[in-house]
């Protein structure tokens, strides 16, 4: 029970501005918890703030993983433990192709664990990715085009899960993985993540949509409201959400709410 | 810090009483004879020599030099002389656009040039040559072609080069002549307090092709200045071919001042590929002359300035014939208190319809105080032509860099990999692995300052 992703008591701030105001979560590996919650109450701002993005001050709290404070510490070091954020936008990396990124990103992560590491050998990294771009229905010209330039929607959100399977953290923290896609990308990438799902990995999924949840089963939900979590159940909280929409929610905890 | 202050004011001042060169008519005739020059070679160079004594130095006051200042150069101190000894770096020699090397010539100043031959070149009637032999032996291809492309009157370098220029490398390759081996040579100038001069003349006839990789370089000396200048001038004719690539790899101490054009003519390609990494500061003029209907240029630049470097780049894609096209990509990235300043022109003749003309400057500020200055430029006379341009200059943005971090990539790294991929246009234009992968090593030393 040691690799787990621990939220105690967590307060950030941006600009001076209080968005999480107490978050308390935990994951383990093997888990899926959804995060859901309307627009607004601090869901991305927890995903970035367990990355370690430099924009956000943890003000209060602690955020354990794998028995160890990352509050402090640098987002690649973070990365490097085995945390993985797949980005709601994912970012335009000119010049760089998806097979050249993937294999420096490799090598980043075994550099860490082992100084002497020379880097993956080239016909092993190509087996590798052809098994990983099989697994998500991805052609294989996908790897040599620039990361996420010029990608549509659906490619960008595949390029993602792309790269967490070729990463293979212990926790993924999927931010909005299911905003803008089409079903059939929503399928593919669900079962993606699916496939990858298991013993060794946990996984945290951010929407606001319970869409992807008819994927993708869930051991926990989670609903967060101004920048708190406020309720936490099993799948059928989702099928609740679904039904009755936040408004319940919203007056149920009307006024318990800080700010 | 106060006095290295007070120092340089006093040299500013002094500098302000036009500078001349020491050289005098005398050396120019000294350099004649020594290389042997039959008489219309001589009068070429004496014509040279009395241009560049009629023509002031270039100031600020001149367009192509608003940007780029030469007062700070000590001409009093820079003397004709032999280069030093030092061994050329061993980096250098290496063959970078194949395994091997049709033929290696190694050229310093005042010293034998080195020539190694893998190939027999002369089989086919290809000359790749110092320029000592070519005038004893090939003077008449010289005298068709030299001083033809790049005038005298072209500048006050221009005209001090081919006064001075006693080293050089002449390659002719025949119709029809397709060389397998890529030509590499080199110029190695070592030393301070001196100038050096080289010139490049590249002839290929009707159908011929060729691949030639030529780099100008010395070693820093941690004091006082060396000046060179060179001039560079291709000739493509019809339907011929020619892969060039030029690297100025030239020590901290010194002032560059080079001018290069290319013709090509009827169906001939060129495609003309720059890297400029070392000097104090470089000033180049390369054109590209598209003198025959479908004609073909491209111009491919990598620059990487650091401290206080300081690189003007003037490009001119001049389209003087129908059904021509070019296309210029410049990337540079600077670092420290560099700068760079590139002033590009797509010029098209009235007669040049259905041309299509591209050029883009991409520059990358790696420091707060770097400066990079992006002049594009059209001067369109034909009404049916197709002509774009862009210039950019940016700076490294925090998105990315956290997104690669979240890769699980260090900061440095990430940096390197925003760094790399601005470059890959350029590396994916050269068609060599060893060019881009030298150009790699040039980043990382430039990273590593």
């Amino acid at each position: 029970m040691t690799d787990i992703l621990e939220v105690k008591d967590l307060h950030t701030s941006i600009d001076g501005q209080e968005i999480l105001k107490g978050v308390n979560l935990i994951v383990r590996e093997g888990e899926i918890h959804a995060l859901m919650g309307p627009n607004g109450t601090g869901k991305s701002t927890l995903a970035n703030v367990l990355m370690g993005h430099p924009s956000y001050e943890v003000t209060q709290g602690q955020i354990l993983f794998k028995g160890e404070d990352l509050t402090a510490m640098a987002t690649d070091e973070r990365a490097r433990m085995g945390l993985f954020l797949a980005f709601q936008y994912p970012v335009a990396i000119p010049g760089v192709s998806v097979a050249n990124f993937l294999r420096q990103a490799i090598n980043a992560h075994r550099k860490a664990r082992d100084p002497e590491y020379k880097g993956i050998p080239i016909p092993e990294f190509r087996k590798l990715l052809k098994e990983k771009m099989d697994l998500l229905e991805m052609a294989h010209e996908f790897a040599g085009r620039y990361l996420n330039d010029g990608f549509s929607g659906g490619e960008k959100k595949r390029a993602e899960i792309l790269q967490l399977a070729t990463l293979e953290p212990s926790i993924a923290i999927l931010d909005e993985t299911d905003s803008g896609l089409d079903i059939d990308a929503l399928r593919i990438v669900a079962n993606g993540v699916n496939t990858l799902s298991g013993p060794d990995l946990g996984v945290l999924i951010i929407t606001h949509y319970q869409r992807i949840l008819n994927y993708i089963k869930p051991d926990q939900v989670h609903i967060m409201l101004d920048g708190q979590i406020v309720e936490s159940g099993g799948a059928d909280l989702a099928q609740h959400l679904e039904e009755q929409g936040y408004d319940w929610v919203r007056e149920k905890h009307n006024g318990k709410v800080q700010g | 810090m106060s006095s290295r202050t007070v120092s340089r004011r006093k040299r500013v001042v002094r500098k302000q009483e036009a500078p001349e060169f020491s050289f005098t008519r005398e050396d120019v005739e000294g350099i004649s004879q020594a290389l042997g020059e039959p008489d219309k070679l001589k009068a070429q160079r004496m014509a040279a020599w009395e241009k560049f004594e009629s023509l002031p130095m270039p100031s600020t006051s001149d367009e192509p030099w608003r940007r780029t200042d030469i007062r700070g150069l000590d001409l009093d101190r820079i003397k004709m002389q032999a280069s030093t000894k030092k061994p050329v770096a061993s980096e250098l020699l290496q063959p970078l656009v194949a395994e091997s090397h049709g033929a290696l010539l190694v050229l310093r100043p005042g010293h034998t040039p080195e020539f190694q031959e893998e190939e027999n070149l002369q089989e086919d009637g290809v000359v790749f040559t110092d320029w000592t032999t070519a005038v004893r032996e090939h003077a008449e291809i010289i005298e068709r072609t030299m001083d033809t492309i790049v005038p005298a009157e072209d500048g006050k370098f221009a005209a001090l080069a081919a006064a001075m220029s006693q080293e050089g490398v002449l390659l002719y390759v025949p119709a029809g002549v397709q060389l397998q081996q890529p030509l590499h040579s080199i110029f190695w100038a070592p030393g301070t307090d001196a100038a050096f001069f080289h010139r490049v003349l590249i002839v290929l006839e009707r159908g011929a092709s060729a691949v030639f990789f030529h780099e100008t370089a010395s070693p820093t000396e941690s004091e006082g200045q060396t000046v060179h200048a060179g001039i560079v001038e291709i000739s493509v004719a019809e339907e011929a071919s020619l892969k060039f690539v030029e690297v100025q790899n030239l020590g901290g101490h010194v002032w560059n001042f080079t001018h290069e054009r290319a013709k090509v003519a009827r169906e001939g390609r060129l495609d003309w590929i720059f890297g400029a990494v070392g000097s104090q500061l470089t000033k180049t003029f390369s054109d590209l002359d598209l003198t025959g209907q479908g004609a073909e240029g491209r111009f491919s630049g990598f620059y990487f300035t650091s401290e206080r470097q300081h690189f003007d780049h003037d490009t001119q894609q001049n389209h003087l014939a129908p059904d021509t096209m070019s296309d210029l990509l410049f990337k540079g990235a600077l670092v420290d208190q560099s700068r760079s300043v590139w002033q590009g022109m797509i010029y098209v003749a009235p007669e040049a319809q259905k041309t299509d003309g591209f050029q883009a400057n991409r520059n990358l500020i790696l420091s707060k105080k770097a400066r990079a200055d992006s002049i594009p430029g059209l001067e369109i006379l034909a009404d049916d032509v197709r002509c774009t341009h862009g210039a950019t200059v940016g700076q490294l943005e925090d998105l990315p860099i956290y997104y690669l971090m979240t890769r699980g990539f260090p900061r440095e790294e990430a940096e390197r990999m925003m760094i790399d991929g601005f470059f890959a246009p350029i590396m994916e234009r050269i068609p060599f692995d060893g060019v881009r992968e030298r150009f790699r090593r040039m980043i990382e030393a430039k990273l590593g300052n």
